[in-house]
Order: structure tokens, then C-alpha cells, then sequence
């Protein structure tokens, strides 16, 4: 396949380029190739960050070359196609309850509906994760039902808390850190998606899968502690990408 | 875990860095590090520590540490001095090592040429690794000494109880901070975004560093470069270096605790030789751009590397005689006119 660019940032990476859009056939593809240009070790080659549409390969330029590379990455990504990994289906909790969801009776008077109506439309959705970026383990999963893509709020907030469910245009995220924002706030998770004294750090990846489950404040309080005991990970199934 | 020092004062900005993170980037983990690293490798390498030990870089003003092992030999590069109690006479210059023991204190007086400096003891400070590295990055709050910056009465661990005795050495000569230098970068990845206007105006006009920068990101000001039509794009990666334009038209070149994805048009990106070089100037500091392909890029980092290690194959020993070479000092302003930089 012959459907990217490659261009340079400086001699410290190189950016593959499928195209300019937030599409899924596009993320499969950066995906696929990540996937394929990890197993491959390349010499000189620190990282490998896939976003939306394309993916950085970061390099040392004392270990290697853009040029040399460019060649071996080219000859990777035509082959490549298909990703054969098995993803992870997570599920993941949520309390969609006004109390934990600043914005959802705002949004729920905004496109007509009752806020169950609106907790209901966004935990039978399942999502993609794109990407992780932002912050540390912050997943941009995609994509909204139709009647929930809004565009972000006009005045960001400057602290957001941590564990907070949100959505902006055609995407739903939760913040793992306190941090400004401006995405509408839905829900909370008790869950914790970034633990840097864990080896994997961040709970999601690229490529995963997720679908929220609307628990009580009851339940919240009895996860966040088990969280907080260390004693608790969200469900997950293994699912083919 | 040994401790070595105490912090009395911790100075304006004080963390543990290391040559950063890497392999994280892919779950949003920024690579931290130290922002120049050249001084950093120098520090570590004047008191014969092995590459990617943690030093404290300072920025701002320097911290007052009390040794509180046997003995201690620390340096400091970048710009200002040691000044050691109850000791006479000059500071220990930047570039020259320094043996204290215990009950001595140290105040790091900083010149205000470098906005950065390190500062390196023997054997290394000691903190846990987290994701494979001792930086902090204070922005999340995890790395280094609990993820944030020095504070009074921190003690800071160390490998090694008492240092041991033999000369002191320093740089051959004074290290050059090439502060008037052009800072040299590699067109794209998104220049296609900009108009030529932008392009030559980026390599030919004057910026001067705002005092809104951080470790982050140094935010420029000067001529506005203007985006052909959107100044947005679907996020992709960033590096540092990155230099992105957002709707202000002003540039801002991203720095080690770099954000790892951004959806702003990224219209160059400086050479990894110059990072450093750039990682030293501080708010005021003026800032001009030069174009270079990027094999000419990856040569001028071979060399730069090269050129480092000769820097480091010429430290030699301290002189009993002149233990403090005056003309370096005079050369430094540390006799005239010390300052701190947020004085």
C-alpha cells in the first residue's frame, strides 16, 4: 500500500502521514504499522507514537539515519495492512449522576433529552481509543453518537478533576490528572487510568476498545476504594482488531 | 540510599534530571530531561559519574545545600558559582569541582548567563526510577524527588557516603554558551500550512524569548507568521524542538516536558544539536533561525557529539597554584556584579 508521506521533524523523528482526518480506516492503518515497525527493533529507533492519522518514529541521529530509516520504514509499511493483534475490550465504570457529571442536565436540555436518556446514549456506544496524548494515559476514544458531538464548551475550565468523563465533538475522554479542559463533563470513573509506578504506566492503549457501564454512587464509593486498595482493574475481554 | 545533602534553600526552580524518559511517549508520557544537555553530560562527567546519572538542574536562582555525608564532590556548569561557608575567598567557579565534608554548606550563586544550570555529585543522586528514569516532571507530579521541585529541608539521597580524595579538576576552557548563535532547524513537518512570507520571516526576523516559558515550551515574541488559511490540525506527535504556531501567529518551540501530541501546525523543528543550545537562553534572550536539511542536521550532531567528548578529553586537574583561575571568573561576572536571575 502506497498511501502515506513521510516527512522529517529535524533529525529527531520521522512523521508517516496517512492523510489529514480522524477516520478509523486511517487508525487501523497507523495502528497496523505500529504494530509492525515495533516487532521490527529498528536500529535507532526510540519510539514509536501513533496518532490520529500518522505516526511519529523518533530516532537517534548518532545511531542511525532519516534517510536509512525512511528506507526500511517503506519497505515496512507497504507491506502492511491489516493488524493482526488481539485488542482489549474494556469496562469500564462510570457515574453519569449529576453530582459526578457538572454538564450532562445542561447537555441533556441542549439536544432534547433526559440526562438518563444522554448517560444511556453514551454507555451503549462502543469505542475506539485513537490515540493517547494531551496528558499522560489521556485516551481520545471515538467515536460519539451523532446526537452527542458538541463543540467544546466556549469557557475551558481551569481544573478539571481527575477521573472526570468528558466529550467534545465527535470524541469522549477521561482525564487521569487534574488539568484545564474544555470538554463537557458527563460522569467520573473511579478508575484509575495512569499509574507511573506501574511497567505498562497507562491503562488503555491505542487500538483498544471501551465501552462505560453506569454504576450507582454506591458502587462508585465501593470501586474507588477497592481502587485505592490497589485491589481493583476494570473487566476486560480480548477481542481481534 | 545514602543521604548527602540537605536543602536549606531550595533556589526559584530546582529538579532532578536525568537524559530523560523514553518509551513512554506512546501512552502520553513527555521524555523530561535535562533542557541542556550538554551541561548536563559535562557535570556528570567532571566528577566521573557514568552517562544518565541524575543531576539537579537549577533555573532562576541557585538552592543552599548542606553536605550531610562523610564528604562530598559535587560541580556546577552552566553559569555562576559555588560559594562554600566559612571558606575565604572567590567562589568555585562554574566548570570545577569542589570536596566538601560534612556540615559544610554550599550556596550556588548563579551568574544569569545560563537560564539553566547543573549541578553534579560523585556517584549520583539516588531517587527510585520511575518509567526507567529519575527526571521529574512536575506537571503530572511524578519522577525525580516526588515529582516536583526541591523544597527546605529535603534531604537528597546519593550512592556514595564519602568522596573520594584526589585532585579537583575543571574544564580546559571556558565552556562557550553560543548564546548569538543562529538556532538551526529543519523545515516541516507542516510548513505547508504557512504562507513563503511565514517561511522567510521565520528565518529572517529577531524573536526574543517571553517570560512565559517553561520546561515546556519557550514562547517567542516577534513578527507574526501567518498560517495560509487554518492554524488547526488533527493532533499528531511532537518532538522536542517542535516549533508550532498557534492562533497568536507567534511561535512556540517545544522543550523537554513537551506535550507528546498537539494539533497546532508545526511549521520547523530545531536540530537535536541545537537543543541545547537554545535550553540555555533564557526570557530576554534573542532567538534567530536558521534553515538546514536534515542530513546536514544528523552531521552536525555527529560533531557536536565529537566536539563534547574532546571538551570532556581535555578536563584536567585543578593546579594547586592556581586553584581558581581568576580570568575565568572575571570572564563569568561572578566578581562584578553577581546576580540571580529573579533578583
Amino acid at each position: 500500500m502506497d498511501d502515506f508521506r513521510i516527512l522529517p521533524a529535524a533529525d529527531s523523528a520521522l512523521v508517516i502521514e496517512f492523510g489529514s482526518a480522524i477516520d478509523r480506516k486511517i487508525s487501523d492503518r497507523v495502528l497496523a504499522l505500529a504494530e509492525t515497525l515495533t516487532s521490527a527493533s529498528l536500529p535507532g529507533a526510540t519510539e514509536i507514537v501513533a496518532t490520529f492519522r500518522s505516526l511519529s518514529v523518533n530516532y537517534d541521529s548518532l545511531l542511525t539515519t532519516g534517510r536509512e530509516l525512511e528506507q526500511a520504514i517503506t519497505a515496512l509499511a507497504k507491506r502492511s495492512d491489516a493488524s493482526s493483534r488481539i485488542r482489549k475490550l474494556w469496562d469500564i465504570p462510570v457515574c453519569y449522576d449529576p453530582p459526578y457529571a457538572p454538564d450532562i442536565a445542561e447537555i441533556a436540555k441542549t439536544i432534547g433529552l433526559t440526562v438518563a436518556e444522554v448517560a444511556a446514549l453514551h454507555a451503549g456506544t462502543q469505542y475506539h481509543v485513537y490515540m493517547i496524548g494531551f496528558v499522560p494515559g489521556y485516551p481520545y476514544m471515538g467515536d460519539l453518537p451523532a446526537k452527542l458531538r458538541l463543540p467544546r464548551r466556549l469557557d475551558p475550565r481551569t481544573r478539571v478533576p481527575p477521573g472526570s468523563l468528558a466529550i467534545a465533538t465527535s470524541m469522549t475522554a477521561v482525564y487521569p490528572y487534574e488539568s484545564p479542559g474544555g470538554w463537557h463533563l458527563i460522569g467520573t470513573s473511579p478508575v484509575r487510568f495512569f499509574d507511573p509506578d506501574s511497567a505498562k504506566a497507562a491503562l488503555l492503549g491505542p487500538g483498544d476498545g471501551v465501552k462505560f457501564r453506569p454504576v450507582t454512587a454506591d458502587e462508585f464509593s465501593r470501586i474507588r476504594l477497592a481502587v485505592e486498595r490497589n485491589d481493583y482493574v476494570p473487566g476486560s475481554t480480548e477481542i481481534a482488531a | 540510599m545514602i543521604p548527602v545533602l540537605k536543602v536549606i534553600a531550595p533556589g526559584f526552580h530546582t529538579t532532578l534530571q536525568d537524559q530523560g524518559r523514553r518509551g513512554f511517549q506512546h501512552v502520553g508520557v513527555p521524555v523530561s530531561g535535562a533542557l541542556d544537555r550538554n551541561g548536563y553530560l559535562l557535570a556528570n562527567a567532571l566528577v566521573g559519574n557514568t552517562q544518565g546519572a541524575a543531576c539537579l538542574e537549577i533555573i532562576g536562582s541557585g538552592p543552599e545545600l548542606e553536605v550531610t555525608g562523610s564528604s562530598a564532590r559535587i560541580v556546577l556548569v552552566g553559569s555562576g558559582g559555588l560559594e562554600i561557608s566559612g571558606r575565604d575567598g572567590l567562589p568555585i567557579p562554574s566548570g570545577q569541582t569542589a570536596h566538601l565534608t560534612r556540615g559544610e554548606i554550599v550556596r550556588v550563586r548563579l551568574g544569569g548567563e545560563a537560564f539553566c544550570s547543573y549541578l553534579a555529585i560523585e556517584g549520583g543522586f539516588e531517587v527510585p526510577l520511575c518509567l526507567n528514569s529519575r527526571s521529574t516532571y512536575t506537571r503530572a507530579g511524578f519522577g525525580g524527588l516526588s515529582g516536583r521541585p526541591l523544597r527546605s529541608g529535603d534531604t537528597l539521597h546519593g550512592t556514595i557516603d564519602d568522596a573520594a580524595a584526589r585532585a579537583e579538576v575543571c574544564l580546559n576552557d571556558r565552556r562557550d554558551l553560543r548564546l548569538d548563535q543562529a538556532i538551526r532547524v529543519v523545515l516541516g513537518p507542516q510548513d505547508d500550512y504557512f504562507t513563503e512570507d511565514a517561511i522567510e520571516t521565520l528565518l529572517s526576523g529577531v524573536y526574543s524569548i517571553t517570560p512565559a516559558s517553561d520546561r515546556m515550551g519557550f514562547r517567542l515574541a516577534g513578527p507574526l507568521l501567518e498560517h495560509k488559511s487554518d492554524y488547526n490540525i488533527v493532533s499528531d506527535g511532537i518532538v522536542a524542538g517542535s516549533i508550532q504556531v498557534p492562533g497568536s501567529k507567534l511561535p512556540i518551540v517545544l522543550m523537554a516536558d513537551a506535550q507528546t501530541t498537539g494539533g497546532y501546525p508545526k511549521i520547523a523543528t530545531v536540530i537535536s544539536a541545537d537543543l541545547p543550545i537554545l535550553g540555555v537562553r533564557g526570557a530576554g534572550c534573542a532567538v534567530r533561525f536558521q534553515s538546514v536539511s536534515r542530513e546536514e542536521a544528523e552531521k552536525i550532531r555527529r560533531a557536536d557529539y565529537q566536539e563534547l567528548l574532546n571538551v570532556i578529553s581535555n578536563i584536567r586537574v585543578v593546579s594547586e597554584s592556581r586553584s581558581i583561575d581568576i580570568e575565568a571568573l572575571y570572564n563569568q561576572n561572578l566578581i562584578d556584579g553577581m546576580i540571580d536571575a529573579n533578583a
